[in-house]
């Protein structure tokens, strides 16, 4: 057989450690993105993951008993609060538009302003608050702990996709629940408009419907409901695109859920604006 | 029969941190591998890639034609199927008892009845040793325990290819030794292609067919269990011996100073001669002969006469019928 030969044989020239570190090898060519693109970055995979839900909505099998939890425990986070905020926030506006009308003495009108500022603003808004801080947070913070659990990696292994498995129920759970939760919203609010105008500030009622009709359409309705959808598409991305990319370890998942509360905020009211816009200009107001 | 795994010219980087580069190996259809090497060289981020949940920068991993690097996201997910990966510390889904998370697998791949969901998750479950804990919860269980479950949810779909993410972590020795033998016995029956990442020596030295080792950034050698076994490049022999004279130190390794202040020590050899090579586990009595084995006894036949002398003897001696017992 062989000569014994020294377990650690003196001959570095052989392999010589690399003491040179990370120069050793070649380092392959990276781009680094500047400082300054690397919102646009966030951005661009943000929409990505918008692109990838809208596709996977239409792919087979549909999660059917995924998408009845989320939606059962979207709604049960967020109907009460909705109901309770939406009572005062009706009570505001017709107060503050009843005094004003008062004052220009277009009393009979305050039903419709009010109806109009509850349903085309309050009620969407109220709904975007709700979706993204009750709901929007649960899902980020759902999603990201798995994310570091790596029980998302473990799915993908097992050639399940948690996009479609996991993030598209959320996301069309958020929007059902968000047009549903904006109908009741429209409904509290109108009602309680009602209540305190007639009953506070000796509206008659009678003016108070009749200015309904007078004032407001049904494609307020629409927008409001078209506003509520995509407030609810956009709550679920940013939660699921933020919980997905939590940056390390349990405190990563608690920075995302802030973040993508605060992300989803912003954009949500800056979406409101730019769709109240488009609305205004291209439907006519009523009697005009 | 299990699939062949290659894997070519494999690159991999952290931003500027480099992990491995131009890793190039095959994995032979239903053979045992393992990988070996230091904490820390990329071990588990090499399973990642292989199976696609990483992507490398450069190279190739092609699994019946399909590259897990490069093809679209459809082909990947589809070929997936074909794995059973095993993590680190089981990866199961928290808010589910054992016997969903074993299930999980199955009830969305296949079209089966609940009825016969059971009657194989409840095998599978036996397999691993977990009887009586299937409607507990992950965070219920020890580490152990949530290994076992992990690698009896990787094989409830009759995988092709097996990986195995360090399984001996936090298993006692007779637990490990346990499972060492499940993984051959897993082989024998379902003749799949296994890699299995670890630093466990017992494993090593037992369990494989073939073995390689990551270290420094590269891949220094993969090859049969004896070319390894029997090698004196520095890294493997202090691996393999785990000693702390050589060229790996405490983070990664060492630098010239060190290694030059080391040999002026002259540490005498702690034994001379060639390693003995601990011949390889069998499966158990009753257990079908396993096919891979018999591949690769022709294999490394064939290509004898690149392997180094002392390899050489080693895989003669373990194919002579007395094998073992017959080193003088």
């Amino acid at each position: 057989m062989t000569a014994p030969m020294p377990v650690r044989p003196p001959e570095p020239p052989e392999k010589p450690p690399p003491v040179t570190g990370p120069a050793a090898g070649p380092a392959p060519e990276q781009r680094r993105p500047s400082r300054l693109l690397a919102p646009l970055h966030e951005t661009g995979k943000l929409f990505a993951l918008a692109v990838a839900v809208a596709r996977a909505i239409f792919r087979r099998p549909f999660q059917v008993r995924e998408f009845i939890e989320q939606f059962w425990f979207v709604a049960s986070v967020t109907i009460l609060p909705a109901a309770l905020v939406s009572i005062p926030f009706g009570a505001v506006i017709a107060l503050q538009v009843g005094s004003l009308t008062q004052q220009l003495g277009a009393q009979s009108f305050t039903g419709g302003a009010s109806v109009l500022a509850v349903i085309q603003q309050a009620s969407p808004i109220i709904v975007a608050l709700l979706i993204s801080g009750a709901a929007g947070s649960a899902i980020c913070a759902d999603l990201g702990s798995r994310k570091i659990r790596e029980e998302l990696d473990a799915m993908e292994v097992m050639g399940v996709s948690p996009i479609q498995r996991l993030v598209v129920p959320r996301v069309l759970a958020t929007m059902l629940v968000a047009v549903l939760l904006n109908g009741l919203i429209s409904v509290v609010g109108t009602l309680g408009g009602y209540f305190f105008n007639v009953i506070m500030q000796d509206g008659t009622p009678g003016a108070y419907l009749a200015s309904f009709s007078a004032l407001a359409q049904l494609p307020d309705l629409y927008i409001s409901e078209l506003k509520a959808l995509i407030f609810g598409f956009i709550a679920g991305i940013v939660a699921a695109y933020r919980g997905l990319n939590p940056r390390g370890g349990p405190k990563g998942v608690g920075d995302a859920v802030n973040q993508s509360v605060v992300i989803t905020f912003m954009l949500l009211f800056f979406v409101n604006m730019v769709l109240t816009a488009i609305y205004l200009q291209i439907v006519p107001a009523k009697g005009s | 029969m299990g699939i062949e795994v290659v894997v070519e010219g494999l690159t991999k980087s952290f931003g500027k941190q480099n992990i491995w580069q131009d890793v190039s190996l095959t994995l032979p259809a239903g053979e045992v591998s393992v990988m070996l090497g230091p904490s820390g060289t990329g071990k588990t981020v090499f399973l990642k890639s292989i199976i696609g949940l990483l992507k490398p920068e450069q190279g190739r991993v092609l699994i019946n034609g399909v590259d897990m690097v490069n093809s679209s996201e459809r082909d990947i997910m589809e070929t997936r199927k074909l794995f059973g990966l095993m993590f680190q510390d089981g990866a199961l889904f928290g808010s589910m008892s054992l016997f969903d998370n074993i299930a999980f697998p199955l009830r969305e791949h296949t079209r089966k009845k609940e009825s016969e969901i059971r009657r194989i998750v409840m095998e599978r479950i036996d397999v691993v040793g977990l009887l009586g804990a299937e409607g507990k919860l992950p965070g219920e269980i020890s580490g152990g325990m949530r290994k076992r479950a992990g690698l009896a949810r990787a094989l409830v779909l009759d995988p092709q290819i097996i990986l195995c993410d360090e399984p001996d972590s936090g298993l006692d020795p007779v637990r490990t030794a346990y499972l060492s033998q499940l993984l051959i016995d897993l082989n024998a029956q379902i003749d799949a292609t296994m890699l299995i990442v670890t630093h466990n020596l017992d494993i090593a030295a037992t369990v494989p067919d073939n073995m390689g080792m990551l270290f420094c950034r590269n891949l220094v050698t993969f090859g049969p269990r004896e070319v390894l076994l029997t090698s004196d490049t520095p890294v493997v022999s202090q691996f393999l011996a785990g000693r702390r004279e050589g060229p790996i130190g405490m983070s990664e390794e060492k630098d010239a100073a060190t290694l030059a202040a080391e040999q002026l020590v002259d540490t005498a050899p702690l034994h001379t001669g060639p390693r003995t090579v601990v011949p390889q586990l069998e499966p158990s009595p009753g257990m079908p002969v396993r096919q891979g084995a018999l591949r690769r006894r022709e294999r490394v036949m064939s290509m004898m006469g690149q392997l180094p002398e002392a390899a050489r003897t080693a895989i003669l001696d373990s194919y002579t019928p007395a094998a073992g017992g017959a080193r003088a």
